[in-house]
């Protein structure tokens, strides 16, 4: 059967196929394009929106561009627009993201990189256990420990604060950053400790010359992995802030959702944007590091 | 002192981070799974009245709605992600000029928080100015696309959304997959002169099981824990239409006060989540120790 | 003198799995010690023991007189080359070699005093600025090898260093370790499971199997007289022809007949006085077969055989005869005019023959 097609597809007319060919190239391209619209044109709306005045808006088209671009829905919503009783924009909440994101970024990720080194290197009866179960932990859907984590927060005094959220996110960080690190690191061939420890190097000394010197790629990653996830956070922030701390992507659903006075979507869209922009930027700044890091190996030669 | 530290450096490095998932994930389980066994309300009690909550839970109408919203969304959101990401993937597959500026394009919307695409889809849903006016704009003043605040068809704005969200990652779990089928095979397929279709069909996509199964846990476990993308398209609204169990929960915990249902509706959650992804794991853990 | 390395009823278990069994060896300064035995048998992981890189089960080791049966590696004085080299791929190759200096806080004088010492022996001055990652396989494992000789350490350790080399390199590397080992006049434990590697470079076999110790001697020793089938098979190649045959005391020396599928009996005398089971194996190596006429001496008989094959292999030629039911190997000199299908007549050196028991393969002479 299969021995027939090939001469035969050999036999065809050379010109007829050759068209069959190129259209069918135009039908992907096609195809591509409108797929790239489909995932862009809420981008799109989102932007043009934010630029038109809330007039232009009751009148015009969704996706029609605006006749007089204007910020001051930008303004409104960096520092104007009503999270609830105040009115104080987006602002103060995106560096309470900040103050969120940086900290437990960090810290979840060195605990990554030391736990991962561990598991990976340093093996010790029962390390296989201790690392399923942080792995295990990964999947749990949070909900199961909100509320006793509300109550211990409380009890430890520092409910509703920053502390208290980059507390909660590094300790629910962590089997991720361990599940990076001992993936890149289990590709580090072994002999290079053992190398190490002739040598007279320690536990921190190997970690220090040799394994963070080579952690780049998937440092980068888990800083990624780490920075969106939190800066994305949405249950944490609106379970375990107040007032003052809560997390940007709790202050934009307050601005959406907020009742009072007239309804401005071009504000809402302008926050949204502003909510979503470090993460988008570094997903495009960096993206392409973070697919060659979770692919990549560790030691060449 | 300093001989046993450099001996037990290893642990002890480990030991604050095992402790901590020990207390805050597997205690905190305890302690959820403890309170569900009880008749807490406002405040935790702790003695066992066995399993009233999980009865209350079934016979409430509202959880009934979460679990078939979550039925229905989870359906949905999972095949028709799937299927587009399998469909983006093969497109993209064919030694495309510009693979790199379309995938990040594809891409981008998983790096976005769920409240970010809420807010963006509710804006183009929005019946008077959204998607509805523009086509009544256009000359079909008849056209109606009320999904949004209409409780049937409500919750199909929320699979819309997410899967706005997600298609793009799983077309790049297939699209890695598809990269990583031996050139071999598919050479040797080539010279047997069977057609591209039936290579795929054939030979590259039955060799990807792993890779559907990687992309279902990722994207059941997406659905189960959806939170935030109901809570900033609908509020779960109109009334209960598009409760997910998610959102009864933290209902229950933080605008009802009522623990019991919190920690009990928490508990299904997990019990959900653990019987597709425990078994997944498993295996994995299995093969890579073989 | 003290032994430099004492090994007393080593147990090794991983688990519930023995890996190491009661292993003794001990090794005089100078000495070059070769661990050999096919992969999996746990070579690596006694010289891992011996470097303290894994903590023993059971017994006890000293190096240089001291007991260091639980002493960390960093103070057994010891240096270690490893098979795939574990270059630190972030350093450059002169940090590679001084990175144990450094970190045991040697002075920087006395550092690039020995970088040099060490980088003029192996010649390896031009690399001293690159990586890892921009040498070949032949120079990294000289960086390996250079790490390793900064130390001066009591003992050195290499674990199969030569296998990752192309057969050509591998020869090379191997005269200059030889070299390096008389210059240096050091004691070495040397891992490999290449038989030829052993021979060559030891000055001491140990040959392991399954994680115990088969027979521990000079090359010669190993070589002419294995304790049991498993070395006598595994050293030398072509290997050793392992023969069933039947023994019969006659007179004051042993009379040994293999039978034949090809025709009748061969039966062959031996000499030697030897107290032997009915039932043998016997050991014989192919250069002791050889065409009639080319050998000479008390033991020698000669006896027609059957040629199977006829191998050609530049210096020899290898010939292959039915005996006993196996494949026996001759070596004949180049020019000899053996033919498949004809017969030839072969002399046996009987006074090299090794006899080995049936069952449990022990040596029997
Ligand atoms: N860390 C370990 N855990 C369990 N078994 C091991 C470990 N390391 C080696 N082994 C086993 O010990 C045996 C000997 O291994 P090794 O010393 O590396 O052999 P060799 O170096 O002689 O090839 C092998 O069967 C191997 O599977
Ligand atoms: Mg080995």
């Amino acid at each position: 059967m299969t021995d027939l097609s090939m001469p035969q597809s050999q036999t065809e007319p050379r010109s007829q196929s050759a068209v069959g060919k190129v259209a069918l190239r135009w039908l992907l391209y096609v195809l591509l394009g409108l797929f790239a619209l489909y995932y862009l044109m809420p981008l799109f709306v989102m932007l043009t929106t934010s630029l038109k005045s809330l007039e232009e808006i009751r009148t015009g088209s969704l996706i029609s561009l605006p006749r007089e671009v204007s910020f001051d829905a930008w303004k409104t919503a960096w520092s104007g627009a009503c999270t609830g009783i105040q009115c104080e924009g987006l602002r103060p909440y995106f560096w309470n993201s900040v103050l969120i994101a940086v900290p437990a970024v960090a810290i979840s990720t060195l605990l990554g990189a030391l736990n991962g080194y561990v598991v990976a290197h340093w093996r010790f009866k029962g390390a296989n256990i201790i690392f399923s179960l942080m792995l295990f932990g990964c999947f749990i859907p949070f909900q199961v420990v909100l509320l006793p984590m509300a109550r211990l927060l409380g009890m430890m005094g520092i409910a509703g604060t920053i502390p208290g959220l980059i507390f909660v996110h590094v300790i629910y960080g962590l089997g991720f950053t361990t599940l990076f690190f001992r993936n890149y690191y289990v590709t580090i061939p072994s002999e290079l400790t053992k190398a190490a420890r002739v040598d007279g190097a320690g536990f921190l000394r190997i970690f220090w010359s040799i394994f963070l010197p080579l952690s780049l790629p998937i440092i980068v990653v888990t800083v990624i992995w780490q920075f969106t996830q939190i800066w994305n956070d949405f249950l944490f922030g609106v379970s375990f802030s107040q007032a003052g701390t809560q997390p940007v992507t709790v202050a934009l659903n307050n601005i959406v959702n907020s009742t009072t006075g007239v309804k401005e979507y071009n504000v809402d869209m302008a926050a949204a944007i502003i909510a979503g922009l470090p993460t988008l930027l570094v997903y495009v700044v960096a993206g392409k590091y973070f697919i060659r890091g979770l692919t990549a190996g560790s030691v060449k030669g | 002192m300093s001989e046993w530290l450099e001996n037990h450096l290893p642990k002890v490095v480990l030991a604050p981070s095992f402790i901590a998932v020990l207390i805050f994930v597997y205690g905190f389980i305890g302690w959820t799974a403890w309170v569900s066994l009880t008749r807490s309300k406002l405040l935790p009690k702790y003695e066992i009245k066995g399993f009233i909550q999980y009865e209350r839970l079934f016979d409430s109408p509202r959880w009934d709605t979460a679990i078939n919203n979550l039925y229905i969304f989870g359906a949905l959101f999972i095949v028709i992600a799937m299927v587009l990401g399998l469909l983006l993937a093969i497109l993209l597959d064919q030694k495309i000029r510009v693979e790199g500026a379309i995938r990040t394009i594809y891409l981008y919307p998983m790096a976005l928080s769920m409240i970010v695409t809420g807010t963006a889809w509710k804006w183009i849903l929005n019946p008077g100015l959204g998607i509805e006016s523009m086509v009544q704009g256009w000359g079909f003043t008849n056209f109606e696309f009320d999904w949004l605040v209409n409780p049937d068809y409500a919750i199909y704005t929320i699979v819309m959304a997410a899967i706005w969200q997600s298609s793009g990652f799983v077309m790049a779990l297939f699209l890695a997959g598809l990269r990583s089928v031996d050139g071999e095979i598919i050479k040797a397929a080539q010279v047997d002169g069977i057609p591209t279709w039936r290579i795929y069909t054939a030979i590259i996509i039955p060799s990807m099981a792993p890779i559907f199964l990687s992309a279902f846990i990722v994207l059941a476990h997406l659905a189960i824990k959806s939170f935030d993308l109901v809570i900033a398209l609908t509020g779960g609204g109109p009334g209960y239409a598009t409760d997910l169990p998610a959102t009864y929960m933290y209902a229950m915990a933080f605008s009802r006060g009522d623990i019991g249902q919190a920690a009990s509706s928490a508990m299904i959650m997990m019990l959900v989540v653990f019987a597709i992804v425990v078994p997944y794991l498993y295996s994995e853990l299995r093969a890579k120790n073989d | 003198m003290a032994p430099i390395l004492d090994i007393n009823k080593l147990y090794k278990n991983y688990g519930a799995t023995e890996i190491l069994k009661d292993i003794n060896i001990s090794i005089e300064p100078g000495d070059f010690l070769v661990l050999v035995g096919p992969s999996g048998c746990g070579k690596s992981t006694l010289l891992n023991c011996i470097a303290g890189l894994e903590e023993i089960t059971g017994g006890t080791l000293s190096i240089g007189g001291n007991d260091m049966t639980h002493v960390s590696p960093k103070d057994r004085d010891i240096a270690m080359v490893f098979q795939s080299y574990a270059l630190y791929p972030t350093m450059t190759v002169a940090k590679n070699i001084t990175f144990g200096m450094k970190v045991r806080g040697v002075d920087q004088a006395t550092q690039d005093a020995k970088l040099k010492e060490v980088a003029q022996l192996l010649q390896i001055e031009p690399l001293l600025n690159r990586r890892p990652s921009q040498l070949s396989g032949g120079q990294r494992q000289r960086v390996a090898m250079g790490r390793a000789l900064v130390r001066d350490p009591k003992l050195f350790l290499f674990d199969e260093p030569l296998s990752n080399l192309d057969a050509k390199l591998r020869v090379e590397m191997r005269t200059e370790i030889k070299k390096l080992h008389q210059t240096l006049d050091a004691s070495i434990v040397y891992v490999t499971h290449d038989q030829i590697e052993a021979m060559t470079l030891a000055t001491k076999i140990v040959v392991l199997k399954g994680g115990v110790v088969q027979q521990i001697g000079t090359p010669a020793e190993i070589y002419n007289n294995p304790a049991n089938l498993f070395v006598a098979d595994f050293m030398g190649s072509p290997a050793m022809n392992l023969i069933p045959a039947q023994a019969h005391k006659n007179g004051a020396g042993t009379q040994i007949a293999i039978a034949r599928d090809s025709g009748e009996t061969l039966v062959l005398n031996d000499a030697r006085d030897l107290a032997l089971p009915k039932d043998v194996i016997l050991g014989l190596r192919p250069e002791d077969i050889a065409e009639a006429g080319f050998r000479a001496g008390d033991g020698v008989q000669e006896a027609e055989c059957l040629v199977d094959m006829v191998e050609p292999a530049g210096a020899d030629t290898y010939v292959v005869s039915e005996l006993g039911g196996k494949q026996v190997t001759a070596r004949l000199h180049a020019e000899t005019s053996a033919q498949a299908g004809k017969m030839l007549n072969l002399a046996f050196d009987m006074s090299k023959v090794s006899y080995f028991a049936q069952e449990t393969g022990e040596r029997l002479n």
